[in-house]
């Protein structure tokens, strides 16, 4: 009698929290990243409905989905934290019967080292962290960090700086001269922190959603992904894209579908769809980031194929470098110094 | 006699679900966030199940980065404690003056008026707080309603910069959390006997005295509620210090945050979570008894 209660108690708390019917689909992606008209393609082809849940970080995703009971069945994480994910056992392998398209992944992102072969994920989008500039305000070299940690007279308190930790140190220590984003070179660090300290007076903000803040002329330059800069270059031509010679990161987001899917045939289905070049350049449209799938180039918008956002110039696509995550002793300095910084 | 302890039992019994639902899901939690900030920091976010009193360690100290033997006050945290005490103390006050006659205009309308009135207060509650911060952050933009205002009627030739600042901060937390200090204010006024308003002018009191002699002692309960149900709100922002105050300085809530994402460090997170709610038990201890030491009677 007790163990019917709590069966059924649970059935309901479940059947509540999430759907479990047949042709469901229930994705977890970055906020303002999933393409509608993906969605809507998607859900024709399949009859299958998607719902979008939305997070905000990494480490959030991470929280949620190691506590179980998400109801998720796909998951759009980071390549610096994809080892994390497998290690642990969140994903299951792609299943071959309905995965077949696997060959469609671009070669130079099909042998990853985070998921070689691509055993567990396909690729979402991929792109930069650089520089936003507004070249009517500021008309310097604008491939470099300095613009935001050594910033020039007419961009003080123009700056904002995307609250992202990893990113913003990986391109502070690039600029100090460190190779590695989690060196333990005390004296880089050291050299960081002050030049961040220094710096920090001059930035007005640090903020994520700041596309229309960049056109509109409320802000000047900042540290800034490449597909949002493409979308804020786009309301305003004055705007431009900077890679800073130094160094600066390179990521890839990619789907996996999670070991405790609960609709994982969907979830199969959906990541094929995805390796499909004309549903992958869906994906580049919206968030304005390429994708990593051959041949969806020509299923992309005119603006996309040259822009310098996307295009990485020859001189600079060496500078570029992939991540990992740190180990927790580096972390835990790159937290105190950003703690320090937001005082 | 018996049946008496029967029906009290019955009583007991009936309450239990409401008291497990207490239990489990208020102090269950919080239980769970004390352990939690006696641990040790997993890889990757969560935590081990070694003891560990680091996390409350490095609440209020520190050892200098790159002199580990250098032990010293947490500035950044105290400086981030502060902040968020003296916004919030900030926020409490300017809607206790701006809530109050406002519950009193409300307050002295004719009965049948003011239900409009009150509707009209609780109005803003029915939208989601981030959407309201974002109406806020549309008023006070570099080109958003004020400035575009200013600027065609020609009072200001450049943008005042109005966003990212405590200025944002204040007016956005204000505005968000300023019907839970007009509601207890008028069901306070609601109870006034007015007769003792008019006592007081028929002694040849001023408006002033009839003021702070009568009307005030008599609503101060209203205060008071008003006072902590804006309080503990806004010591714990999040939302609205992060869209408005443009994310340059940390709140406590902000801070938290970071503890659990990106820090990677929970037990700090939960001793800070922990020292929050410290903060906020301590400040309403202080605040009921200085209320109860000035009474709540009527001076005259």
């Amino acid at each position: 009698m007790k163990k019917t209660l709590t069966v059924s108690l649970v059935a309901l708390l479940a059947s509540g929290a999430m759907a479990k019917a047949e042709g469901v689909l229930n994705l977890y992606n970055w906020g303002n990243y999933t393409s509608p008209e993906l969605i809507e393609r998607f859900t024709e082809e399949t009859g299958i409905q998607v719902t979008v849940t939305d997070f905000d970080s990494n480490d959030t995703a991470l929280a949620r989905i190691r506590q179980g009971g998400h109801g998720f069945d796909i998951v759009v994480p980071s390549d610096t934290y994809i080892p994390v994910w497998i290690e642990e056992g969140l994903f299951q392998p792609l299943d071959p019967e309905i995965v077949t398209d696997r060959g469609n992944i671009a070669p130079q992102w099909l042998d990853v080292d985070y998921d070689q072969g691509r055993e567990y994920t396909v690729p979402w989008a991929w792109g930069t962290t650089g520089i936003i500039v507004n070249t009517s305000v500021y008309g310097g070299d604008i491939n470099t960090a300095g613009v935001i940690f050594e910033p020039p007279e007419e961009l003080r308190g123009r700056i904002n700086v995307i609250p992202e930790m990893s990113d913003v140190m990986s391109l502070a220590i690039y600029h100090v001269g460190g190779t590695d984003r989690c060196t333990d070179d005390m004296d880089v660090l050291r050299q960081v922190r002050d030049m961040l300290m220094e710096a920090k007076p001059h930035w007005l903000a640090l903020d994520y959603g700041t596309v229309d803040s960049y056109a509109a002329g409320d802000l000047d330059a900042g540290i800034y992904w490449n597909g949002a800069s493409m979308r804020a270059r786009l309301q305003n031509d004055d705007l431009a894209y900077g890679y800073p010679r130094a160094g600066y990161p390179l990521w890839m987001d990619n789907a996996a579908v999670l070991a405790d899917a609960q609709n994982p045939e969907n979830a199969m289905r959906f990541m094929n769809f995805i390796l499909q070049p004309e549903n992958a350049a869906l994906i580049s449209n919206f968030a304005r980031y390429a994708n990593g799938i051959t041949g969806s180039e020509a299923y992309m918008d005119e603006v996309m194929r040259d822009a310098p956002e996307i295009v990485v110039p020859d001189d600079l696509i060496g500078a570029g470098r992939f991540g990992q995550p740190c180990s927790e002793e580096i972390n835990d300095i790159h937290t105190q110094i950003w703690t320090e910084l937001l005082q | 006699m018996a049946e008496q302890r029967e029906s009290h039992l019955w009583k007991w019994l009936l309450c239990t679900p409401a008291l497990l639902v207490l239990v489990l899901a208020a102090s269950g939690p919080l239980f769970i966030v004390l352990a939690y900030s006696f641990l040790t920091p997993g890889t990757m976010g969560g935590v081990r199940w070694e003891f560990s009193t680091e996390g409350w360690f490095r609440v209020f100290l520190q050892r200098d980065i790159f002199d580990p033997d250098e032990v010293r006050w947490n500035q950044a945290h105290l400086t981030i404690f502060w902040r968020s005490i003296s916004l919030s103390l900030q926020t409490t006050i300017i809607c206790a003056v701006l809530g109050f006659p406002t519950a009193w205009f409300i307050a002295t309308r004719p009965p049948h008026r003011r239900a409009l009135w009150l509707f009209l207060i609780t109005i803003p509650f029915w939208t989601n707080l981030l959407i309201r911060t974002f109406a806020i952050q549309e008023l006070i933009r570099n080109n958003g309603t004020i400035n575009t205002l200013l600027m065609r009627t020609g009072i200001i030739d450049s943008p005042i910069q109005m966003m990212f600042t405590d200025f944002a901060v204040l007016l956005g937390m204000a505005y968000v959390f300023m019907p839970l200090m007009v509601l207890p204010l008028y069901a306070a006024m609601d109870k006034l006997d007015f007769r003792l308003v008019e006592a007081g002018y028929d002694l040849y009191a001023s408006r002033i005295k009839v003021l702070w002699y009568v009307i005030l002692p008599l609503v101060k309960p209203g205060f008071i509620a008003g006072s902590i149900l804006v309080f503990i709100p806004s010591i714990g922002a999040y939302v609205t210090p992060r869209v408005l105050g443009g994310g340059r300085t940390m709140m406590l809530g902000n801070l938290i945050a970071l503890q659990f994402g990106q820090g990677r460090n929970w037990p700090l997170g939960a001793a800070l979570a922990v020292v929050m709610l410290v903060i906020v038990v301590t400040t309403l201890v202080l605040y009921l008894r200085w209320a109860n030491r000035e009474g709540g009677q009527v001076r005259v």
